[in-house]
């Protein structure tokens, strides 16, 4: 009855019809994106808020959104065109090239949103992975062969974010302002960090990161194939030296890839536990995927030997690490609007202003939802309301995303179009894809491990 | 009507399960089982009613939540508005952010000290109460069932001794024994 899965011919069409529509999308978006400070200005015309957005340019140059205004030098585009404004002149042309520039870059983080998304849920799954093995823990065993699959992602995950960021190395968007020479002759702030955001030594911490993850990835799937067949108990201790060792690296290297990739999008802005709060988005979406593929697969009847209490268990990772989220998102949040420091605080004003109903509607779907739908321990082992709930996760977390990128990408330009949506689809059809190629490739059973029975008999005691 | 009362001692707990089990099945009284850690499955295997004390728990937290609103309303909003560091005064959910720990702290220590207090009631746990256990090597590392006799105390007896039962003591509760 223990049926190794096979790739059916259903999920194989379904993911790739998933690419071809999303890649529809994306084209579509680089299509209608300008390519010119006209066609740009023409765009702004028909849109519907483009009369707020004239309205703006009563206050200069300098600003680009209302409630950026009082203090334009300090964000980061502001800072750009007020330097631009002395050297080219002129208030329009210095606006319009502003809101070119948003527009542009439109399609770009519509596609850098899902990819960073799809690579980080890979990557909080391989955390997962190396702290079940770290902790040598019993229950898990029968969800390795799922996370191995999950984890086949990072490396195309990290090849296409890196696509991305040499792109926009060479010029072809204006996602990292950083990246600019222009900008960063004229901004001092950006110019005291050359040291560190350069495109040499940025490139090279990426590659860095990139092969450790995909190092400890491939070397631990390698060992846990190997165990299937051999009991010897030194490849159990290998592993988990390994993974032990593997963590120290993750959490040094996801926290700076947090700051390059994510917060340098900001080149002004700075939080200290930026890495953290990432890290939490991810390991949560992670779980997350875990959960619904276990469900998934199991009623496709593969996993029999899954029962309630493994599902339980997830949902309560699940459940307590959404909540780790939304406290470092409000600690984040709450000493940068107390402190109400301008340079820092421009970060939020944006994101209230431009973003409300998206930045506060992601912490009702991320932290209300998950805490009060899986409060009740019958609810965790629920597989349709742990879907239910994992989806909104999923949702939640993506917008987390877009929240991170977004703002300071497009400014208030955002929207929800065929660039954003079939961007999702893109990589969501890639990675289904990819992960369940992976699952059908090995026994979806570690069958040699020594915990394994242990975990096929797990049963939280409070559960029937 | 039986005045008289087994304590049945055991030395291992998943004797004591079975055990326990067993006696279930017949259908004899079970006063209290004594034991040194809790022993997972035990209230499932007496049939005792599943605990109530994590709604109870959720309730003392709604409460704690709503006197925290109410008091951080009324302290810093109502009565002695005060100015600090620039932010509104006047309003209570624009001064949100600054009251979320408090809140947050609140919710928890209503919870936790409600349930911690409802629980030693519930138990008849108060200070200076003497212990009731009627023998103190449950609290070492035995194991023992308080309970009827049943309508064949040698039968009762006979099926215990089946499960590892180590002493089996008549209790007669009309002198008052013990």
């Amino acid at each position: 009855m223990n049926q190794d899965y096979n790739f059916s011919s259903k999920v194989k069409i379904f993911s790739l019809s998933l690419v071809v529509i999303g890649l529809m999308g994306i084209a579509y978006g680089f299509y209608s994106a300008p390519s010119t400070v006209e066609e740009a200005k023409e765009i702004v015309a028909n849109m519907s808020h483009g009369s707020d957005h004239g309205g703006e340019s009563d206050h200069g140059g300098g600003s680009d959104h209302g409630g950026e205004s009082d203090h334009g030098g300090e964000s980061d585009h502001g800072g750009e065109s007020d330097h631009k404004e002395v050297t080219l002149g002129g208030h329009e042309y210095d606006h319009d090239k502003h809101v070119f520039n948003q527009l542009h870059n439109k399609p770009w983080a519509a596609v850098y949103v899902p990819a960073l998304f799809f690579m980080m849920i890979s990557l909080g799954v391989l955390a997962f992975y190396a702290i079940q093995r770290a902790a040598q823990a019993g229950w898990s065993i029968v969800l390795y062969r799922i996370m191995e699959g999950i984890t086949k992602y990072l490396l195309p995950g990290c090849i296409f974010v890196l696509i991305i960021l040499g792109f926009s190395a060479l010029n072809f968007n204006h996602l990292f302002i950083w990246m600019d020479p222009e900008v960063v002759a004229h901004d001092e702030i950006i110019r005291n960090k050359v040291g560190y955001l350069n495109i040499p030594f940025f490139f090279l911490r990426a590659v860095i990161y990139v092969t450790g993850w995909v190092l400890y990835r491939n070397i631990s799937r390698r060992l846990s194939l190997k165990q299937d067949n051999d009991n010897d108990i030194s490849i159990h201790k290998k592993l988990f030296k390994l993974s032990a060792g593997f963590l120290v690296f993750f959490l040094v290297s996801e926290s700076m890839m947090s700051w390059d990739w994510i917060m340098s999008i900001d080149p002004h802005w700075f939080s200290t536990l930026f890495g953290w709060y990432v890290f939490a988005g991810m390991f949560v979406s992670g779980i997350t995927t875990i959960a619904l593929i276990t469900i998934y697969l199991k009623s496709q009847n593969y996993l029999n030997f899954i029962n309630n209490s493994h599902i339980h268990d997830l949902a309560k990772f699940m459940f307590g690490v959404s909540i780790f989220w939304a406290y470092l998102w409000f600690s984040q949040f709450m000493l940068i609007w107390y402190s109400n420091i301008p340079e820092e605080v421009t970060y939020f004003i944006t994101r209230i202003e431009d973003y409300n109903l998206l930045f506060f509607g992601m912490v009702v779907l991320n932290l209300i939802f998950p805490l009060i739908v899986l409060m009740n321990s019958d609810f965790k082992k629920t597989n349709f309301i742990v879907i239910l709930t994992g989806i909104i996760i999923i949702i939640g977390h993506y917008l987390d995303v877009y929240n991170m990128i977004m703002p300071s990408a497009v400014g208030d330009m955002w929207s929800f179009g065929p660039a954003e949506i079939g961007g999702f689809l893109f990589f969501l059809g890639i990675f289904i894809y990819v992960v369940f190629k992976e699952i059908s490739k090995a026994p979806i059973l570690a069958k040699g491990d020594p915990y394994i029975e242990e975990s096929k008999t797990f049963q939280y005691y409070n559960l029937d | 009507m039986s005045s008289k009362s087994l304590h049945v001692l055991f030395d291992d707990d998943d004797n004591l399960l079975d055990a326990v089990k067993e006696v279930v099945k017949n259908k004899i009284y079970i006063n209290e089982v004594y034991t040194p850690f809790p022993v997972h499955g035990l209230d499932k295997a007496m049939k005792l009613k599943p605990t109530n004390i994590s709604i109870a728990t959720f309730m003392y937290g709604c409460v704690g939540f709503t006197v925290a609103i109410l008091m951080m309303n009324y302290i810093m909003i109502v009565d002695w508005p005060q100015n600090i560091g620039g932010k509104p005064s006047f309003s209570f959910i624009e001064n949100a952010p600054a009251f979320v720990p408090i809140i947050f702290e609140l919710t928890v220590f209503f919870a936790a000290h409600l349930m911690v207090i409802t629980f030693y009631l519930r138990s008849r746990l108060w200070p200076f109460k003497m212990a009731e256990n009627p023998n103190p090597a449950t609290t070492d590392d035995k194991f023992l069932i308080d309970m009827e006799t049943g309508p064949n105390l040698a039968k009762t007896k006979t099926m215990l001794k089946k499960f590892g039962a180590i002493s089996i003591e008549v209790i007669n509760n009309d002198q008052d024994e013990k």
